[in-house]
């Protein structure tokens, strides 16, 4: 088992009191596995990712990820984990501004201590980035840069990938060649996959679909 | 349309209030820096003032009793008859409260000063002068006289501190010695055909007007280096307002592109951001002027010890608040404003209404390469006046251009700096921290300018201080050998002391001076006698192993520095001692702080060209100083006085360089603090921009305790950089000041030593206050909740 959450809950600061957004959420996944998570805007479905990343800490429930209980980690330990365990593409600002192209691929790499140039080399020419390694993001397409941030974090080979709405911001036809070398690379490394989409036609190309609503999954 | 403009540019502020905040406080702390020093200054020169225009300051020549320290009333009156322009003066101490107090008396109608500072305003009223004699003393001392009762005073601002005048024979009254003068002053014009003094008066001596110019001009290079301070630290303080008016009318392009857009004219939005920075200045100077007002508060006990012991002027322990300091406080701080806000007002009014945005890259670039343009132009006007200028303003031009030159080249060359660190960094961190230190460049470019100066002036001015301190040190030891100083009262008493001490004494040295006019400078001219003191005691700039012998024999003369370089003259050039007397320079020698020119002769031909001067002052070697000090003071009833001893004149002398330093530190770390400040202030406005550069890091493994210790190293790095450039910029300084300006100041070089305990230590409170400035900044960034730093990645952004 890649990832066991029992009765995970949070909620969030609002204008009256804490609101709920997650209530008693329960998710098996297993290594290799490609998770939809759907949702409407709003239903939790970030939150629920950046808590399995550890990013942020839930209320109450708990996440073995690997076997790790993040919930049982400090600050430290969950920089660890998102260093090592867990990549998270975001849906945009992934990069680090005063970085190069060719320093953002290897960073997280570097940081885990595990970068294979061969393998990055590979990743570079399936993404088409080797015409941008000397460019700073701000450089970049919206498209370049996903791509460029899919690499690194495919680069540090993770347990396990989540993104968030990775392709959210790009084009259809883009948005179609990101996914597909995201889930062609995912294939190769082994890793699980959630992603978090709201486009069903993305969604079909998924191993599971989970669907967020009113704090739960169904 | 001016009612929404003034809405819409102080909404700004209302919404940055960090930027508002910085804006006043640096130009405040400019102002007060500028000011503070610059009320320290007038407040000396108006005791300088005030010291010359009281009467018997050495202005006039004056007639001394031969013996005692009292002239009969008779011997006044013997010489007006025979038609002597001459003043009566009492003087005398009384006791007060707060210390004892000079009390001058003169006679209105005859003193040839009239009654000093007090003639003015017309506050002498002849006819009252002689009923009810008031006192006229400055308000310190006239709330002491009138602690003691049924005295009139008058303030009058302008008498000199720790004084009171009045007539002549109010002060016989209140000092209790009727008909007793103590000196009487010798008016410029006299009668011809007057009968010689010693006709009439044989027992009063005349003593000579001062030749020495006024004080004034001795403390003249104590405030050089105040003003250059104050200068400094302004510069300082105009460098963090800079940042400021850039960051926020670069932050308020939008706007003013919206308000044009809707149809403000461009003219009058100018006009109201001109209204908008008067109004800014206005408050920031008037706060800087009660900042500034309490930081001379603070200085001035210590200049006014430090020019008491120094020159011996005696400076008044309170400030006084003068129109012209406040029109000059206000004025520098308006100044300041202009210059620092006139670029960011001239690109606002050339930014064209529909503007493309620019690359950020491009953007660097290009300022870069005006930086470098800058410090080149610089360089080329810098040599043009080393080349071409003269004296004290081509030291000041190049001076000036040095500093600018280094400021502009700071940031480029830290970019250099960086760019090779993070080629060599191994570990991803690292070599984002490195790349990342290069993105906040810009950002923290003009505090890390500030720095430089601040570091660098404080590397120039310790060093030049510190140089003089041991030259003195050193100086001292030289020209103080003798072990006991003794002033005789009179010719006679002084040839009894010297047949007194002859056999008590290893040697006796006479000291005899003359004010003369030598290469056309006005100067004195000294006799000694040489011996083993001298010969072996005296170092000299310039000169032969066998001068001391030519001395000796009456063949040739040695003189300062001072009066080398401003006669143009030097080793072997002739100089006329006396009328039909010249003899070839055997020797120079350094002189420090003397303004005067010297040129010293053997003892024995001094005798020969002036018969009637005879030596009162001596100096004498002996293994038992104190046994010696004894028996003159039995025998001879010599006061403490007339009697110092080597060693206390020292301590005195260093004690008062101690002083001295007391103030050079304080200036040195308020300005140190200001550049702090800037650094805090840049990175607080930095902190804004921080939180979308770091979420990536954070994301991808860093934890934000060690991304805010990452921020504090950073500016530490940055600082320390900064620190080691300005290293060479102040011992550049330091050599401009003492090699070039003090000579074209004062006529003699001071030898520059290296001091690098100092500088490491100045290094280390450099990143010290780096650190400090760091630290608050580095905690909140740690401290970010990670919603705020997730909100980077959320689409709703
Ligand atoms: N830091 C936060 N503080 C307060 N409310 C938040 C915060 N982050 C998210 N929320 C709220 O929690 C709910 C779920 O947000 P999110 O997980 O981003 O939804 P989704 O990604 O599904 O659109 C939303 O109503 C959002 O407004
Ligand atoms: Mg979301």
């Amino acid at each position: 088992m890649l990832l066991q959450v029992t009765g995970l809950s949070k909620s969030h600061a609002g204008a009256a009191g804490p609101v709920a957004v997650l209530r008693a959420v329960d998710l098996a996944m297993e290594a290799g596995e490609t998770v939809a998570l759907t949702g409407e805007s709003g239903s939790g479905k970030s939150t629920l990712l950046h808590l399995i990343g550890g990013l942020d800490v839930p209320d109450a429930g708990r996440i073995l990820l690997d076997g790790q209980d993040i919930g049982a980690m400090d600050d430290a330990g969950r920089a660890a984990l998102r260093r090592g365990t867990v990549g998270v593409v975001f849906q945009q600002f992934n990069l680090i501004p005063s970085l190069r192209v060719a320093a953002n691929l290897e960073f997280q790499a570097r940081l885990a201590g595990r970068l294979d140039p061969a393998q990055l080399d590979g990743l570079i020419d399936a993404l088409g980035l080797r015409a941008h390694l000397h460019k700073y993001p701000e450089q970049l397409s919206g498209g370049q840069q996903q791509r460029v941030a899919i690499a690194r974090t495919l680069a540090a080979r993770p347990r396990l990938v989540l993104a968030d709405e990775p392709t959210g911001n790009l084009d259809e036809a883009t948005a179609a060649n990101v996914l597909e070398a995201l889930l062609t690379l995912v294939a190769q490394t082994g890793a699980g996959l959630m992603m978090v989409t709201h486009s069903s036609a993305l969604a079909a190309h998924m191993g599971r679909r989970l669907h967020l609503r009113a704090g739960c999954l169904t | 349309m001016t009612g929404p403009g003034l809405i819409a540019l102080a909404a700004h502020w209302r919404r940055n209030p960090l930027q508002l905040f910085t804006l006043v406080a640096g130009l405040a702390l400019a102002t007060a820096l500028w000011s503070g020093v610059q009320a320290v200054n007038m407040e000396a020169r108006a005791s300088y003032d005030a010291a010359a225009a009281t009467v018997g300051e050495g202005r006039f020549d004056q007639l001394l009793p031969r013996v005692g320290d009292t002239i009969a009333q008779t011997q006044f009156i013997a010489l007006r008859r025979a038609g002597w322009q001459v003043g009566p003066v009492l003087e005398g101490r009384i006791a007060t409260a707060g210390g004892s107090l000079r009390i001058v008396g003169l006679d209105p109608l005859t003193s040839p000063g009239g009654m000093g500072p007090a003639n003015r305003d017309g506050a002498v009223d002849l006819t009252r002068m002689l009923t009810d004699p008031p006192l006229f003393a400055n308000a310190e001392v006239a709330r002491r006289l009138e602690g003691l009762g049924g005295m009139t005073v008058v303030v009058t601002p302008d008498v000199a501190a720790n004084t009171a005048i009045t007539d002549i024979g109010h002060a016989q009254r209140l000092l209790d010695r009727p008909g007793a003068i103590s000196r009487l002053i010798v008016a410029r014009d006299q009668p011809l055909g007057r009968p010689p003094l010693e006709q009439i008066a044989p027992d009063l001596v005349v003593q000579p007007a001062q030749a020495g110019g006024d004080i004034g001009r001795l403390t003249d290079s104590f405030h050089l280096n105040l003003t250059a301070f104050g200068l400094l630290s302004f510069a300082v303080g105009i460098f963090i307002v800079h940042g400021a008016i850039g960051l926020a009318f670069e932050q308020r392009r939008g706007m003013v592109r919206t308000l044009r857009a809707l149809g403000m004219p461009l003219r009058r939005l100018m006009a109201l951001m001109m209204a908008e920075l008067t109004v800014l200045a206005f408050v920031a100077g008037g706060i800087g002027m009660v900042l500034g007002y309490a930081i001379a508060g603070l200085l001035l006990p210590d200049v006014a010890a430090t020019l008491e012991g120094l020159y011996g002027a005696d400076i008044a322990n309170t400030l006084r608040l003068r129109p012209e300091w406040w029109v000059s406080g206000m004025a520098i701080a308006f100044l300041g404003t202009a210059l620092a806000a006139g670029g960011s007002l001239a690109r606002i009014s050339a930014m064209p209404l529909l503007e493309t945005a620019r690359a950020g890259s491009m953007v660097r670039g290009r300022r870069t390469r005006l930086a470098l343009a800058g410090a080149a132009g610089l360089a080329v006007a810098g040599a043009g006046a080393a080349v071409w200028g003269q004296g004290m303003i081509m030291g000041f031009a190049v001076l000036a251009c040095l500093l600018l030159g280094a400021a502009l080249l700071l940031p480029p060359a830290l970019e250099t700096m960086l760019r090779a660190f993070q080629r060599r960094a191994s570990g991803a961190k690292w070599q984002w921290f490195w790349a990342d230190t290069r993105l906040q460049l810009p950002g923290l470019s003009l505090a890390l300018m500030a720095l430089l100066l601040a570091m660098a002036a404080n590397v120039g001015v310790s060093t030049m201080v510190s140089s003089f301190r041991a030259t003195f040190t050193a100086f001292l030891d030289q020209r103080l050998a003798a072990e006991l100083y003794v002033t005789a009262d009179t010719p006679s008493q002084a040839a009894a002391l010297q047949a007194f001490v002859a056999p008590r004494a290893r040697e006796v040295l006479p000291l005899l001076s003359v004010p003369r006019r030598m290469a056309g400078n006005e100067a004195e001219l000294h006799g000694i006698r040489v011996g083993p003191t001298y010969r072996e005691n005296w170092r000299f700039l310039a000169g032969d192993s066998a001068l001391w012998d030519r001395v000796a024999d009456g063949t040739a003369v040695i003189v300062n520095e001072q009066l080398a370089r401003r006669a143009g003259l030097w080793l072997g050039d002739p100089l006329a001692v006396a009328p039909g007397l010249s003899l070839p320079i055997a020797g120079i020698f350094g002189d420090y702080g003397n303004p005067v020119g010297q040129a010293i002769v053997s003892d024995a031909l001094f005798a020969d060209l002036f018969p009637d001067r005879r030596a009162t002052r001596f100096g004498l070697r002996t293994d038992d100083p104190d046994a010696l000090r004894r028996d003159l003071t039995e025998v001879f009833g010599l006061d403490a006085g007339r009697i110092v001893d080597q060693a206390a004149i020292k301590s005195f002398s260093l004690g008062v360089f101690e002083r001295t330093f007391t103030v050079t530190a304080a200036l040195n770390v308020l300005t140190l603090a200001v550049a702090g400040f800037a650094i805090l202030m840049s990175l607080l406005t930095l902190s804004a921009m921080r939180v979308p550069q770091l979420a990536p890091a954070w994301a991808l493994g860093l934890t934000r305790r060690e991304l805010g210790r990452l921020e504090v190293i950073r500016a530490m790095v940055l600082a320390a950089f900064t620190a080691a450039a300005a290293l060479p910029l102040g011992l550049a300084l330091a050599w401009m000041l003492l090699a070039v300006v003090n000579v074209a100041a004062f006529g003699w070089r001071l030898p520059m030593f290296l001091f690098p305990a100092d500088y490491a230590r100045l290094g280390l409170l450099t990143v010290l206050a780096a650190l400090l400035a760091a630290l608050w900044p580095a905690v909140r960034l740690a401290r970010t909740p990670p919603e705020a730093l997730l909100r980077v990645f959320a689409h709703e952004r």
